[in-house]
């Protein structure tokens, strides 16, 4: 069964066609990796999948549930669906320990302590235990954005959006970033990833989808889309990346 | 929105804080606090000497700077100030209450609440808009006059009402501000966690949203202290009403200054506070590299 489905999503910011209807099937405990170019609609398309940003076109299921009908429930679909975000957006004025629980108790209506101990839990397995009673602007990008990550897992969501979440951090710090996430994906988390960390994706990926202009132009294996991708700008694309040594 | 590490207090900025920051030595140690004293002195000395060289001296410090018309009617006033201290009080609850609700209506999105939004905005200009002695004077004469049968007749009670009003418009606008200071990627965070709208801004955007906007709503309150004296206008016996009917008994206006000194008293150590909590603010903010 799929986890997540989308079917010819359309999305505009004015004149501005965003994504151009983009059709993708994501399977459980699959990852993807969305590339392209800056613009192409990677986080845009990760943000229509949380209700972030309502659609012009389409429809998109999780699960079996149509998510784009209208009268869902945005807030139950959001709790089933984890994203964490470029720039962290964790909560300044929280410690660590609250930015992680303050969903669980609010939303899913935990107890304090059953909060706590889940948050404890993620903590110590992303090695940020010693963390939990520090105010985010304590800790290095790296910390905070696993912290982020802990927060959306607190959730126990049923699929994780990762936007570019290692586009801000200095480059010393993205490995400790893109370890939780392979963790994740060894733990047979279903994730759709943006990135510009070519060769993460390459080694995590289940499929890697190449964007550009808002429409998927070219999708496949990790092979297939490093090693001989077919569409000529598929392949503009991967040499510019080459040519910048990021891959 | 990189690392937040480059916005570390860098020495231009924390010149200028300082200067902003009024009251305090610029220079370096003994040589700055001498500087200061002799400017201070000369300075005083001038306005001494042009104030009591002046041809009306004699007359003004005979009706205004008797001490024993001062220390006579002090007493008085100072029992009447009470009641201002009072209303500022039981006001000033009200108000915060009240203004975040506006506030609260007035950044509500969508089309649906374009009614609330209206309201709101209607509000906060008609609040801003219309001095606060009509206001109270409407209310305080209005209300008591309609005799309806539980509306309270009390003048100190309508006065109270009109100053809630009024400055509800401005603390509004105050807590407004703070509100849109919290940058957007804080709700889509609150909100991609499944919290609700209403949730997200308890939790998330007005905590922040609050502590950026202590400073100015102390400034609010300061003058909210000094307008509780507009309940004289209704004839009520507060500080300044009190100071008014001493100086009609003794043709001399030393009772308004004592009513000045006792405002003074309280608005001071008041605007002090918030000078000390916008410091911290700013030293916190610069320990921290710049979030925030």
């Amino acid at each position: 069964m799929s986890s997540l489905k989308l079917e010819n999503v359309h999305k505009s910011f004015g004149e501005h066609e965003v994504l151009r209807g983009i059709d993708l099937d994501v399977a459980e405990h699959e990852v993807v990796c969305l590339i392209g170019a800056s613009g192409s609609g990677k986080s845009t398309l990760l943000r229509c999948v949380n209700l972030l940003e309502p659609l012009d076109a389409g429809r998109i299921w999780l699960g079996d549930e149509e998510i784009t009908r209208r009268g869902v429930d945005v807030n139950d679909v959001r709790r089933r669906i984890g994203i964490v975000f470029q720039a962290y957006n964790l909560f300044p004025h929280m410690t660590v320990l609250r930015n992680v629980t303050l969903s669980p108790r609010d939303v899913l209506k935990l107890s304090r302590a059953e909060a706590e101990g889940r948050a404890l839990e993620l903590l110590r397995r992303f090695g940020l235990e010693s963390r939990r009673d520090e105010y985010p602007d304590r800790l290095s990008g790296g910390q905070q954005q696993r912290v982020a990550i802990v927060r959306a897992l607190a959730m126990r969501p049923e699929l994780m959006l990762l936007d570019e979440v290692t586009s801000a951090l200095d480059p010393e710090l993205v490995a400790e970033v893109l370890n939780v996430i392979r963790e994740l994906a060894e733990g047979g988390m279903t994730m759709v990833i943006a990135t510009h960390e070519m060769s993460f994706a390459r080694d995590i990926a289940n499929r890697v989808c190449f964007l550009e202009d808002g429409l998927i132009l070219e999708e496949g294996s990790p092979n297939e889309i490093f090693s001989s991708p077919k569409e000529p700008r598929t392949q503009q694309f991967l040499e510019r990346i080459i040519e910048a040594g990021r891959l | 929105m990189a690392s937040e590490g480059d916005r570390r207090a860098d020495p231009e900025v924390e010149r200028r804080s300082r200067l902003l920051s009024g009251l305090r030595l610029e220079g370096e140690g003994a040589k700055g606090v001498a500087i200061a004293l002799l400017s201070t002195a000369v300075f005083l000395t001038v306005v001494i000497v042009a104030v009591t060289q002046s041809p009306g001296w004699p007359e003004v410090k005979r009706t205004f700077f008797d001490w024993g018309d001062i220390s006579s009617s002090f007493p008085d006033i100072a029992r009447a100030f009470v009641l201002n201290v009072k209303i500022f009080l039981v006001c000033e609850v009200f108000i915060l209450v009240f203004a975040l609700v506006i506030a609260v209506l007035r950044s509500l999105p969508g089309p649906v609440f374009f009614p609330l939004r209206a309201f709101a905005i209607v509000y906060a200009d008609l609040a801003r808009g219309v001095p606060t002695i009509l206001v109270i004077a409407l209310l305080g004469f209005g209300a008591p006059a309609l005799q309806l049968t539980g509306v309270p007749t009390s003048r100190v009670f309508w006065a109270g009402v009109g100053l809630i009003l009024i400055y509800s418009g401005y603390v509004a606008e105050v807590y407004r501000a703070g509100i849109e200071s919290v940058h957007p990627s804080q709700e889509a965070a609150a909100r991609s966690l499944g919290l609700s709208r209403f949730q997200a801004l308890r939790r998330v955007i007005l905590p922040q949203a609050i502590r950026r906007v202590i400073p100015p709503l102390l400034n609010d309150f300061i003058g909210l202290q000094k307008d509780t004296a507009l309940v004289a206008f209704l004839g009520v016996i507060d500080a300044f009403n009190q100071a008014q009917i001493d100086s009609a008994a003794t043709f001399t206006y030393g009772s308004y200054l004592a009513a000045a000194v006792l405002f003074v008293a309280i608005t001071i150590p008041l605007a002090r506070f918030t000078d000390w909590l916008i410091a911290r603010d700013r030293r916190r903010r610069q320990a921290a590299g710049g979030f925030a």
